[in-house]
Order: C-alpha cells, then structure tokens, then sequence
C-alpha cells in the first residue's frame, strides 16, 4: 500500500483523532440534530464513509422518518382474517401473498418520480428496474408491469417534453426484460406540472417454499455482489434528489440520475431463478436506493447483526471513484446474496453460465458491527440496525389546509347543465375526448402486453389478469387507481375512493379482492397542511381496508412532490391484486353479441364534486367527493366475482370517471358494439334526472351485459343482497350506434374519432 | 418431432415458442447459445426477444453465438428454422436471409394486433395455410422495418419469396387507426416475413407464437406455423 492512497482515506482511526475535522452533512442531505445523532450512535464524529451511508439510509426516501409514525396504522388495522393470507408483510422488499395451489405472488408499487422529471427516459426506465429488482429478490420469477403516470397539463410545454421520454422510458425496460405491461393509468392534471409522477409496480410469482428474504446470518457464510459493475451514477439518488423539494430553477440535478441497461437485468433475473432453483442462496437483496449502503446495513441488521466487507473488491466502472461514492453509488443491475462457504462453488459455475460478474466483497461475523475496509483501513465501524432501522422518526406538526374550506363549499351545484339530449350528446363527446378520458393506445401500444403468453386481459380493460399456473389457469387480476382530484377535496375520502376503485376493477374482472400495495405521494411533510393530507389519506386507506378485509403487503411513500410551495394533489394510489381460480373465465369490459341484456348494478345520486364533467365542461374543483360504502363495495364485488364464476356476465365494466355514460361509450367502443339504453325507470327510482344519472360518479355501480337465458339468476343474486339492479338496455349492433332512448344516438365511429385522436394529435403529430 | 428453441442472453419469447410447439403436438427442446450443437432436432426456432440487448444492431452479436456456428450450416443443409422477430434479425444478420431490419419509422416502439396476408403457403413453415389467407396475430418490435436493395426486392417478389405482408388500411375509412394508410413500421413494400428459395427457413418480425391458444392473444392464427412445420418434417 502506497501512502499517497492512505492519505485520501478518512480511516475510523483518523475519526477518533481528529474530532474538530469539518463535514458535508448538510450538502449530503442530513439536518444537524442528525448529525449530532450520528456522532453520539458513533462516540466520534463519522468517516466520510459512514457520514455517506448514514446520509442516505436516513434520508426521506429510505427511513420514512416523516411518515412513520403513520404508516404504523397499516399494521394496527391488520386482523387476523387479512393476515391469514399474507406470507410476508410490511417491511421486506415486497409482500408475499398466498393465491392457494401452493403459489405465492409477490407485488409492489413504487415512485420513480423525482428522477423521471430530471431525465424522463432513464428516470422512468430506472423505476421499472428497481421494482423489478425487488420482486426478483423475494425468489420470485417477475410476470408482469404496470405503471401509472401522472403530468401536467396535455398542452403544456414540458408536458412535452417529459411525457415521451417517460413513455419510452418505461417500455424500453419493461419490453427489453420480457415482461407483459398489463395496466396502469394516464393522469394529465396541472397540479402535475414540473412534478409528474412515475409509480411503477411489478408483480412476481413462486412456490410458497421458495420465498426468500433479505438477511445475513450464518456466521461465515460469504457476502456476493453480483451483476453489473458499480459506476458514477445515482449518486445521492435517495437523499438530494428524493428527499428534496424542486426549487424553481428547475432540473439540475442530472448525475443524481441513474442509468438503466435492461439487458443485464434480463440476464440478471435468469440468473438469479437458477440461483434460487439450485437452493445456493441464504439471503439476497436487491442494490436500489442507497446501494451497497442499504444492502450491507439491512441485510446484516436483518440477520445476525455483524457483517465484514472488503469494499476494493467491488467490481468499479470507474477506478477513480472515491469510496463514500462507491457507497453511495445506485448503479443499477446489482444484486446481493449471502452463501454458504460449501454452496459457493456452485453459485459462482451458475453465475459464470449466465456471464454474470460476481464477487466475495464480505462475510457474515458474530458481533453487532458492520465493518467496511478499504485496502486494510477500516472506513466504517458501525451498528448495522443504527442506519437501517433506527433512524430519525419526525412526528411533524400536522394542519388542515386554510383552503379547504372554502374548497369544499365551492360545491358543483351551480354550474350550468346541460338540459337537452343535444347537449348530453355534446357532454359525452367532451368527456371521451377529454385527456383523462381519451383512448391511451398511443402510450399503450408501445409497451409489450403479449410477452410470456399469460395476459387474459390487459388495458384498457378494468384490470390487468394474468395467468400464473399454466395447467389449472389460476391466475390474478390487478388495478391500480387514484382520482387526486377527489382526494384534494377531502383525503380521507379520496384514499377510499382509490381503494374503492381499485377493489371494484378487479372484482368487475371476476376475482376475488386479496391484497393490496400502495404509493402515496404527496408534497412536501415539512408543510403541516400536506402532512395533514398524508395522515388522513393513510387513515382512510387503513380503515378501508380493514372494512374491506384486504390486508396492505407494502409500497412506498414518495413525498417533496412540489415545487417552491406548491405541492400536487394528494395522490394516494392504490394497487389491488385479486385471485381467479381460472383465468379463463375473467370476464372483459366490452360486450360483444347482440341481444344481451345490459344491467346497471347499484343506485346514483347527485354527486358532482371533483367530477370528471366538472373538470371537462367547467374547469371546476370544489365541493365534495362521492359518498364512498366499503360495505357495498364488498356486496357488489361478490356478486360481480360469483357472476364471473357461474358465467353469468358476457362483460363487466366498472362506473368511475365519466360515470354510466362513459362506461356505456367504453364497453360499447372496446369492440365495436353498440346498445340501446332506456333511463326513464332508473332516473324515476334514483330520483335523478338524465343528467345525472349519466355522468354523476356515485361509487358502487358497474355495468353488466347479461345473456337471456341468465338474467334471472342475476336478478336472485343481486335481490339477496338487497342491491340495487335494473335492465338499462339491451347490446345491439345494427346501428352502429350508442342510442339512449329519447335523448341522443352516437354512432361509435364518431365516438370513436374523438376519443382515439387526442394523444396522437399532441405527441405524433402526422 | 422434436423442435429446437433457442435461448440466448436476452431471449424473450423462448418459453413462448416452446408453449406453441408443444400446444401444436410437438416435442420442444431447449438449445443454449454457447453450445455448439443442435441435440438432434428437426426444426428450430430463433425466439423474440432482445439478444445481448440488441446491442451494436440486432441480431448482430447473436450471429456470432457458438449455437449459430451449427446452425447455419444445417440450415444451408435443408434443416427447417423459422426465426421470429430477433430471430428475423438474426437470420438476416447471418446472410441466411437477405435484407436488413432497422428502426421503426416512427422511432416508437409497437405493439398491436397485427393484420397479415399469406403470400407464400408453400414453406415448410406455412403449408398448412391457404394463399392468400388472412391471418391476425401479435406484431410487436422496435426495429421492425425491414428494408432490401431493389434488386434483391424485385428477386424476392419475383422468385415467391415474399412469405407474409401486412395488409394496410384504408386511410379514409379508419380515421382513427394510427397505421390507417400505411404499415406499421415502414417495412419496404410491406413485407412482413420472407423465406429463402428452398423454404426452410423463414422469418417474420410478427409473432404467431403468441396466438395459438384460446384467451391468450387475438386468435389461434399463429398455430399453423407449428402444425406446418410437423407435417413438412414428416413428409421430408
């Protein structure tokens, strides 16, 4: 060793002796109090190296030191009949859900957000990556992708810009690993701008004895890094770039960014089956946020506790990388595995088969130390739980916004209806037409949906269903939903309202609600106003999942979504994964044969507030959201899932946005066949006019088409649940045509016009 | 009748192929990229997919592959091979085909249900369809546009050769059909898959392994390939 390359390392010896030495605390993201914190964990003040890994471990992003103490209520709210199917919960990379047949699924929704506004390619690519990558590292095999999108206004310039390299982002990794992008959303809100949203999710599936979990122990059983190299990228990924607020100067922060390369994660995933198939791995964790520092303090903090790593031999990009930044480092396509010394041989041949680069960097010790040489020097000397677990957790001060009210008594009723068939017609056109609302093939048909040959429904069908065991056809449905319109009018409510939704979509599919994950992203929690929202939104979720019986396996918070102090909407999106026995039997949102009758499950009221015509029709946000009832929700996805099972229903679609018009005009569009549809007896029974009943967004209702010979039995179903139904029309395909008696006809190629050219028209401009 | 699918680094659509061969009666066997042997097959099938991640050019690297040193010369030989999208790109990337793939023209990623006539049922691969047979099945590809010289154009339409194109719709009658008016990745003359003069080998950038089984895809036309090839290697 040269003593030119000892002078530019902060060794812990060097730490003890110089006391007095300055620190970039405050450049690396930490508050002074944490500082402090460190110093006193420590007795000394930090090395470079251990100020890096505590830097970024206790950032926002990694400690959820702001939204800890509400997230707490996830676990409170969790019977004993929602933990009957939940293998792994809270806490791991992902939950694990039991599906029955001995198969376990693994699913997470995760934001990429911050990373997707600086560089939308990599930052949206990088997002798919890393969810991926924690599916992966439950012993999972990944089946598919979603992702839900959310930008500023259609027509605002970085709209523009941002929106395309997002697209592309996603579905250059999702398409280039081989996995079917089955569903998601596509938001445009102002309250986007300059903050967009990238919440991707992946699901994965195994035997129930194949999960794996992210712990060391085995004293002696060896740390291996393998996969890609680690480079310069995604420095401070977790800490400056996601735990801070954009500042009006807008995207600076590009090396902060990191770099994706599908392929070695294709490889990787393969890899890491035959890994797990070989039975060579006692623990495995992913490289995402935070790096090697997260891996190396949550696998030893999960495990034994003591951990010995020989940071030089981590294969580098880049010679000239200084260690805090090795540490730092979120290169991507890295993995982490703890094996046995006599199982070393053998995952080092599958790894070589794979060509796939893999290094002893550590080994499992006794003790409660985490200890990180460089050429000999010890750089870091710290208690693993210290900056995995037992970081700083902030019970901010919490308010409700000043505005609310006035918001909330901004009530829809006095804007302008229309009040002829004519301009119901008009109304219906607006909405499908409406960026919200629009056909979404232009973003869909650039990602993969075919890939794996499991997808039996894939948007814009209510939810993605794939198939999981290729013999029996057991299978799962998934949705992910959010309307933040509504949860900016009353959080609590609009975090139901999503849960609602998201349940809804997947019993409309036919299975039955089992899980959820979610992603709540919000503004900044140093704005008590937003921390307020956040804890409301998380009530809600917890409470309604517990109405529900649905337990929550995980997700992730993403906050500083704003810009200067504007936040965005509340967004807490809600992913919902569902089981069929057979997915064969999912039923589809459009109808197909003529004849069948057309039932409308659930009652309308007069509900406007945060609507979808309001935002379309009037530019209005006020009032209050739909009235959301679990407990009907529950019934209806019974009857929806027993309909499914008895092969009552040729299709199903959920009433959300839009309300029953837009759903009538989107199952009739999904194959090109039209209906007849009646109003009178239901405006009589609901006691609502036309309008209303058309385009108000009262929960609980889905459309059916029905054969003859089974409306009956549907009728019992709903009638011994006291639910609402009645026979709104009838499928027909002469005309071609959308007819509501007595108000207006839409021929679907009209409709259809409309709807399919507002993105092409802004993004592919012929 | 046993059918080869070979996995490369980056292989998508591998286990997919072999879901079809097996769907339509044949025995698949897997061949690995680094193994200079064909375990005795009677047909192979080069998989969809992202071969050492299209690096460089797709199909580039892959043609460079141990299994590709056999391969070649068995397919010279008479041995049926039907390369699908970057098995397409591979084919042509080995001189096996003529022709070259390159960026869609609208730079976009593709995917959808794609529209095909078949122009050539003659191959080993296609003898179960009818000329002219108008098939549905899934297209999907970044580098999907296939162009040629004139010549060697005017040669393949001349000899027969051209085995798939894409049927275009009106531009007039399908407003809202983003490829109303023209094919979907710009390939030269709409060609959609091509077969050598003896056809045995074929390549199509679509994807008929993905439509040979109710429910999961947009129709079962993708299974007369499969059955095709079984009866061609019997007849051989």
């Amino acid at each position: 060793m040269t003593a030119v390359a000892k002078l530019n390392i902060d060794t812990v010896g060097d730490a003890s002796t110089t006391p007095d030495t300055p620190q970039p605390w405050a450049e690396l993201g930490l508050k002074d109090d944490e500082y402090d914190r460190v110093r006193e964990i420590l007795g000394r003040r930090p090395t470079i190296a251990e100020l890096a890994m505590y830097s970024v471990m206790w950032s926002e992003h990694c400690s959820y030191k702001s939204s800890k103490v509400h997230l707490a209520q996830f676990s409170e709210n969790t019977t004993d009949e929602m933990n009957a199917k939940l293998l792994v919960g809270i806490g791991e990379n992902a939950g694990v859900v039991d599906i029955g047949d001995g198969w376990a699924v693994t699913f997470k929704v995760e934001s990429h957000n911050h990373p997707s506004y600086v560089e939308p390619y990599q930052g949206a690519a990088t997002g798919v990556g890393g969810i991926v990558r924690d599916i992966m590292s439950m012993g999972a095999r990944p089946i598919a992708v979603m992702d839900s999108l959310r930008f500023g206004a259609i027509d605002h310039p970085d709209t523009l810009r941002v929106l395309p390299g997002i697209v592309a982002g996603v579905g250059g990794y999702g398409n280039c690993l081989g996995l079917p992008n089955i569903g998601g959303e596509v938001v445009f809100d102002s309250c986007y701008q300059g903050n967009p949203l990238v919440n991707a999710l992946s699901v994965g599936k195994m035997r129930i004895e194949d999960i794996h979990l992210a712990k060391a122990s085995g004293v002696g059983n060896k740390v291996v890094l393998f996969g890609a190299k680690t480079g310069g990228d995604g420095i401070g990924g977790a800490s400056v770039l996601a735990s801070e607020t954009f500042d009006a100067d807008g995207p600076a922060k590009r090396p902060a960014v990191q770099v994706g390369d599908p392929f070695a994660e294709k490889v990787l995933i393969e890899c890491c089956l035959a890994l797990y198939a070989a039975h060579v791995v006692d623990g495995i964790q992913d490289l995402g946020a935070a790096g090697l520092s997260c891996a190396f303090s949550e696998l030893a903090s999960n495990g034994d506790g003591g951990m010995r790593v020989w940071l030089d031999r981590a294969p580098l990009r880049d010679a000239t990388l200084r260690v805090e930044e090795i540490l730092m480092s979120e290169s991507q396509e890295r993995m982490m595995a703890v094996v046995a010394p006599a199982k070393l041989e053998e995952f080092m041949a599958i790894t070589n088969r794979w060509d796939v680069e893999a290094t002893v960097v550590g080994e499992v010790t006794d003790g409660k130390h985490l200890e990180v040489l460089w050429q000999d020097e010890l750089i870091v000397d710290v208690p693993p739980r210290s900056v995995a677990h037992d970081g700083p957790v902030y019970n901010r001060p919490m308010q409700r916004p000043a505005y609310l009210d006035a918001l909330q008594a901004s009530a829809p009723d006095h804007l302008p209806r229309p009040g002829d068939g004519a301009g119901l017609r008009a109304a219906l056109l607006a909405l499908m037409a409406s960026p919200n609302l629009c056909d979404k093939s232009w973003i869909t048909g650039q990602y993969d949906r075919y890939v794996m040959g499991n997808t039996a429904l894939a948007m814009p069908d209510d939810s993605g269903v794939l198939r999981v065991d290729e013999e029996t056809g057991r299978g799962v449905a998934i949705s992910t939903d959010c309307n933040s319109r509504y949860a900016q009018l009353d959080p609590y409510a609009g975090a139901q309202l999503a849960l609602a939704e998201a349940y809804r979509n997947v019993a409309t599919t036919g299975a039955v609600p089992l899980a959820i994950s979610d992603c709540l992203n919000f503004g900044s929690p140093e704005d008590p106003a937003v921390m307020w929202q956040f804890a409301e939104a998380v009530r809600g979720i917890a409470e309604g999942c517990r109405t529900l019986g649905i337990p929550v396996t995980g997700g992730n918070v993403s906050l500083y979504n704003q810009t200067g102090d504007v936040a965005i909407h509340p967004t807490p999106l809600v992913a919902v994964l569902g089981v069929m026995e057979d997915v064969a039997r999912r039923t589809p949102s459009g109808w197909k044969t003529p004849g069948q009758a057309i039932y409308l499950l659930g009652s309308t009221a007069d509900e406007f507030g945060g609507s979808a015509w309001t935002e379309v029709a009037h530019g209005h946000l006020g009032g209050l959201p739909p009235r959301v009832d679990l407990q009907r929700e529950r019934q209806l996805g019974e009857i929806l899932v027993t309909a499914s099972r008895e092969g009552l229903v040729e299709a199903a679609h959920d009433l959300s946005e839009g309300g029953l018009a837009v759903a009538l005009a989107e199952a009739s569009l999904r194959n090109g066949v039209g209906a007849r549809i009646w109003l009178d007896d239901v405006c009589e029974r609901d006691g609502v006019d036309a309008f209303t009943l058309l385009f108000s967004e009262s929960t609980g209702r889905a459309i059916v088409a029905v054969p003859p010979a089974s409306e009956d039995r549907l009728i019992a179903l709903c009638s011994a649940k006291g639910f609402e139904h009645a026979r709104i029309g009838v499928v027909e395909d002469e005309a071609g045509a959308l007819d509501v008696r007595g108000q207006f006809t839409l021929p679907l190629d009209e409709l259809r016009s409309v709807h399919t050219s507002t993105l092409p028209t802004v993004f592919a401009p012929r | 009748m046993k059918i080869g699918v070979v996995t490369f680094p980056g292989s998508l659509d591998d286990h997919d192929a072999s879901r079809a061969v097996r769907v339509a009666g044949g025995e698949p066997v897997s061949l690995w990229h680094g193994d200079d042997s064909l375990r005795d097959v009677d047909a192979v099938v080069l998989p969809g997919g992202f071969s050492y991640g299209d690096y460089l050019r797709a199909g580039a690297i892959a043609r460079f592959a141990p299994v590709m040193s056999v391969l070649i010369p068995a397919a010279q030989g008479g041995l049926p091979v039907l390369g699908i999208c970057n098995g397409f790109q591979i084919l042509c990337e080995s001189h096996l085909l003529p022709g070259a793939m390159i960026q869609n023209d609208h730079r976009t990623f593709i995917c959808r249900s794609q529209r095909l006539r078949v122009e050539n049922a003659t191959t080993a691969w296609t003898s179960d369809y009818q000329l002219g047979d108008e098939i549905t099945i899934p297209l999907k590809n970044q580098d999907g546009q296939y162009v040629a010289d004139r010549s060697t154009l005017d040669e393949l339409e001349g000899e027969g050769r051209v085995a798939f194109r894409y049927l275009v719709a009106d531009a007039s009658a399908h407003t809202y059909d983003r490829f109303a008016g023209r094919n979907p990745n710009g390939s030269y003359r709409d060609i959609a898959g091509i077969t050598n003069e003896r056809g045995n080998v074929v390549g199509l950038m679509p994807h008929p392994e993905h439509a040979v089984e109710e429910g999961y895809g947009p129709s079962l036309d993708g299974l007369k390939f499969f059955t095709s090839v079984l009866k061609s290697v019997v007849n051989a």
